[in-house]
């Protein structure tokens, strides 16, 4: 797949907001959680740091909120690792989460994933399994997350070829198929400490089923066809900004999607949202109350530590969470995170 | 009315809005209406029986009855329940299969009514 490059983020917060007649009309996110006792949404603490590492990627899937892709050049720079790893180190961090873009294809990764361990934090990679697959430079991958007991985190979002490919580009499952083995064979969902989790987004304008009853069908479907196994299965909510509000858009299904939302908010889903105990670092160090956040570039409220080298947890730890339309996405039916479902 | 479902002033009989409105059914009969809504959330809780299987289940009869609302209702729960496409076609391949066999089976009364015309 090629990318179309993405509106602006102050365009899409516009869209999301009054777009149309049917957007405007819509209730206000803050509204609603006020309506249901939970605003001001607060932080509950920090105690997973989310480090985006940039935009680089070697796939270009239709969904992607961070609009990743081969010919991004926004990637992390090591002095910004460097402020990361303090932050961990300072403020008692116990699990870093890297994110991307492919987040191995940082020249620093292996180094960050190192120093994290050194510090004592558990880590978690979002592999999209491809990059397994992308060349002798990433061939020994497994090896290392394993050396490392990183949890690995990896989209798959079916557990057919059909479904996979249309969301994530043609040949991705066949790859995928091919990565998850090479994870199983040193050991991973299969020794203890060694936890890959998959993650499954739906692949069109509809809500994620019930994450226990697919986690079934993904499992013995995998095991059955592939002989693969893994730990847990995770739930995700499309959320609808970057390359999916473009589909939205594109397609005339914006407001039957966000209305979708907005009908199936469950205020128990917002009180286990991910940004309550998560915070998130761009790949420019900057700090956001998570990776949706960052890509519509709403930062942290606090002002005086809005970069991961001013990281504070006495200004942080129960800050007041930035909140728009587009928070309907992790409160909608069983609530979406990245750890999946929320209730 | 044609058999798409259309009046002959081309209105159609079913608006694809009145799903939503499934509710108001209750508007002449609360008691009756709570007990079957109440029922039928029950039925479609995973048993023996998977959610995901009640639901293509519920798209192959759906289109036994040819329900638009139920068709609609229930391609995308199957979706939502993590059945794609083949999966559908085949539940919808076991609709035909039943409602040509049924008919098909028929065949042996016209046979048994032939011979019993037969010298």
């Amino acid at each position: 797949m090629s990318r179309t490059p993405v509106q602006p983020a102050a365009e899409q917060l516009r869209i999301l907001n009054q777009g149309s007649a049917r957007l405007s009309a819509l209730p206000r996110f803050g509204d609603k959680l006020r309506d249901a006792g939970v605003h001001p949404l607060r932080a509950t603490g920090v105690d997973i740091l989310q480090v985006n590492v940039g935009k680089l990627c070697n796939q270009t899937c239709q969904h992607c909120h961070v609009d990743a892709g081969p010919t991004r050049r926004e990637i992390m720079e090591r002095s910004t690792f460097e402020d990361c790893l303090r932050a961990i180190a300072a403020g008692g961090v116990r699990t870093v989460d890297i994110t991307g873009g492919a987040p191995e294809m940082n020249p620093h990764f292996r180094w960050f994933v190192e120093e994290c361990r050194r510090l004592g934090a558990q880590v978690m990679v979002r592999c999209n399994l491809t990059i397994l697959t992308a060349g002798p430079a990433y061939r020994d991958l497994p090896e290392f997350f394993a050396r490392n007991q990183v949890e690995v985190i990896s989209s798959l979002p079916h557990y057919s070829q059909s479904w996979t490919d249309r969301q994530r580009g043609d040949h991705v499952f066949e790859k995928s198929v091919t990565g998850l083995r090479a994870l199983n064979a040193v050991g991973y969902a299969r020794t203890p400490g060694l936890k890959l989790n998959l993650v499954s987004n739906p692949v069109g304008v509809f809500l994620p089923g019930d994450q226990a009853g697919l986690e079934r069908d993904f499992k013995r479907e995998l095991k059955s066809q592939f002989d693969i196994d893994f730990n847990s299965l995770y739930t995700i909510t499309n959320m609808p900004i970057s390359r999916f509000l473009e589909a939205l858009l594109k397609s005339g299904k914006l407001e039957d999607y966000l209305e979708k939302l907005v009908q199936a908010f469950n205020p128990q889903a917002a009180l286990g949202v991910m940004c309550r105990n998560t915070l998130s670092v761009g790949w420019d160090g900057l700090l956001f109350d998570c990776d949706f956040n960052q890509m519509l570039e709403i930062p942290v409220t606090p002002v005086g530590t809005r970069h991961i080298r001013d990281f504070s947890r006495s200004a942080l730890d129960h800050r007041e969470i930035a909140l728009d339309q587009h928070c309907y996405g992790c409160t909608a039916g069983a609530g979406s995170s990245c750890g999946g479902a929320t209730v | 009315m044609n058999n798409a479902g259309t009046c002959t002033h081309g209105r159609s009989y079913y608006q694809p809005q009145d799903l939503k409105r499934f509710g108001e059914i209750a508007k002449h009969n609360d008691k009756l209406a709570a007990k079957f809504f109440d029922y039928y959330g029950e039925v479609f809780k995973p048993g023996a029986l998977t959610a995901r299987e009640k639901s293509l289940i519920a798209l192959a009869v759906a289109h036994s009855v040819q329900c638009p609302y139920c068709i609609d209702a229930y391609t995308t729960d199957c979706m939502e329940k993590g059945a794609d496409e083949k999966q559908m076609m085949e539940a919808i391949h076991v609709t035909t299969a039943i409602r040509g066999g049924a008919s098909l089976v028929h065949g042996v009364q016209m046979m048994t009514q032939a011979e019993k015309l037969s010298v």
